[in-house]
């Protein structure tokens, strides 16, 4: 697995260029060797963080993180635009604790809202790799489930479970969001009993996962674990 | 419109002419005429403007048909000038150096219709699909259905209803007399 990134052969997409390995020269002669997929990331697969304390601790633990759901920003398909009404005075999800972070570094819960396409899947992945452990995926209407009206395109995904772990879904097409603020509640009912180990189970079959992800992301020009 | 084919006609051989409206009409043209045309319509009839270009698979004819949609500001009027060529190996040649938009297109026409355009710019890159290995999408013999259920996971459960029917049966449970 660790050779794949960089082995053409076995893809039958080339790497790009840019992104092999080679030796450049800088401007003072000095020569020097480049991997970019190697050389600014680390390549240690994902550990298990499986829950280590007492019952009552533990519960303490998911009460809190259920009560800090941070989102990241990233938006998907048609029901982005479902997250604006929610963020703004209309339905106001601050008030139940719930708010957006630029960045994957800063947030725990990402929505995937609406169609991936192949190109966007790639996106979504990096990003939920980079987020901190523990994390929650939710996956927001009909396309994400079955492929919802895109069930023939040749371009988007159709069950988004087969390429990250999804704690729940709302379905729709689309969810409005007093089903999102629903679906928010709901969420945090399986935070606080414990059975949100969305990022534990991606670290344990973290096999699968990144197989079925490069089988339909062709062109795989990034390193497998990239947090 | 009539006018402004009889005033082409003068110059360059010209195919049928289609008149959509009465600001709108579609001109059959030589590949060979095409930069010449494209060239008299910019700097002497005024349409100075490349709204889009586009193809259209003719498959049952074997051929692809580009058009080249140009307007006239000046007069708000449009013109489509049609060029067909054959499904294989399908070749044109490039028109950025006359509107640099035509980059764009010409890009995006090499991934979805798999028509190359020898000499624009970065026309061999990725436009909207990474590491594509089938024929192009936008190619009529493409099925579409095919290729997602083969290459994506499928999920049990999904009924299609004919949407028709499935209302009637739903408000008129017992037939509508």
């Amino acid at each position: 697995m660790k050779d794949e990134t960089n082995n053409d052969a076995n893809t039958k997409v080339p790497m790009r260029d840019e992104l092999k390995k080679r030796v450049i020269k800088g401007p003072d002669g000095f020569e020097f060797e480049v991997d970019p997929l190697r050389d600014y990331y680390c390549e240690e697969a994902p550990k298990e963080h499986p829950p280590i304390y007492v019952k009552i601790v533990e519960d303490f633990f998911n009460w809190a993180r259920s009560e800090s759901l941070w989102i990241l920003g990233f938006g998907t398909g048609c029901g982005a635009i479902e997250m604006r009404p929610l963020m703004t005075p209309r339905f106001d999800a601050y008030r139940y604790g719930i708010q957006w972070r630029p960045t994957p570094r800063q947030a725990n819960l990402l929505i995937i809202s609406g169609y991936l396409s192949v190109k966007t899947l790639k996106r979504a992945i990096r990003a939920y790799e980079q987020m901190q452990s523990p994390k929650y995926v939710m996956g927001l209407g009909s396309c994400t489930i079955n492929g919802g009206m895109y069930f023939d395109s040749y371009n988007t995904i159709k069950r988004l479970d087969e390429y990250m772990p999804v704690d729940l879904y709302i379905a729709g097409c689309m969810p409005r969001p007093e089903a999102l603020l629903k679906g928010f509640e709901d969420l945090k009912k399986i935070i606080r009993s414990g059975k949100a180990e969305g990022a534990n189970h991606y670290a344990e079959h973290f096999e699968r996962y990144k197989e079925n992800q490069k089988k339909v992301i062709l062109d795989w020009d990034m390193p497998d674990y990239n947090w | 419109m009539q006018n402004l084919f009889n005033r082409l006609k003068a110059h360059f051989p010209l195919g049928e002419i289609t008149e959509q409206r009465e600001n709108l009409a579609f001109i059959t043209v030589e590949r060979a005429q095409l930069r010449a045309l494209l060239l008299h319509m910019r700097d002497i009839e005024g349409y100075t403007h490349l709204v889009l270009l586009t193809a259209v698979d003719w498959i049952e004819d074997g051929q692809l048909q580009l058009t080249y949609l140009l307007n006239n500001r000046a007069e708000a009027r449009d013109v489509g000038l049609r060029v067909l060529l054959g499904r294989d190996g399908t070749v044109m040649d490039s028109i950025h150096d006359i509107w640099p938009t035509a980059e764009t297109y010409q890009r995006e026409l090499r991934e979805m219709f798999g028509i190359d355009f020898p000499g624009s710019p970065r026309v061999n890159d990725d436009f909207a699909l990474e590491g594509w290995v089938d024929i192009p999408p936008y190619r009529r013999d493409f099925d579409t259905l095919a290729f997602s259920e083969k290459n994506f996971t499928h999920r049990d459960g999904r009924e299609t209803r004919d949407p028709r029917q499935h209302m009637k049966q739903k408000l008129y449970p017992d037939g509508g007399a």
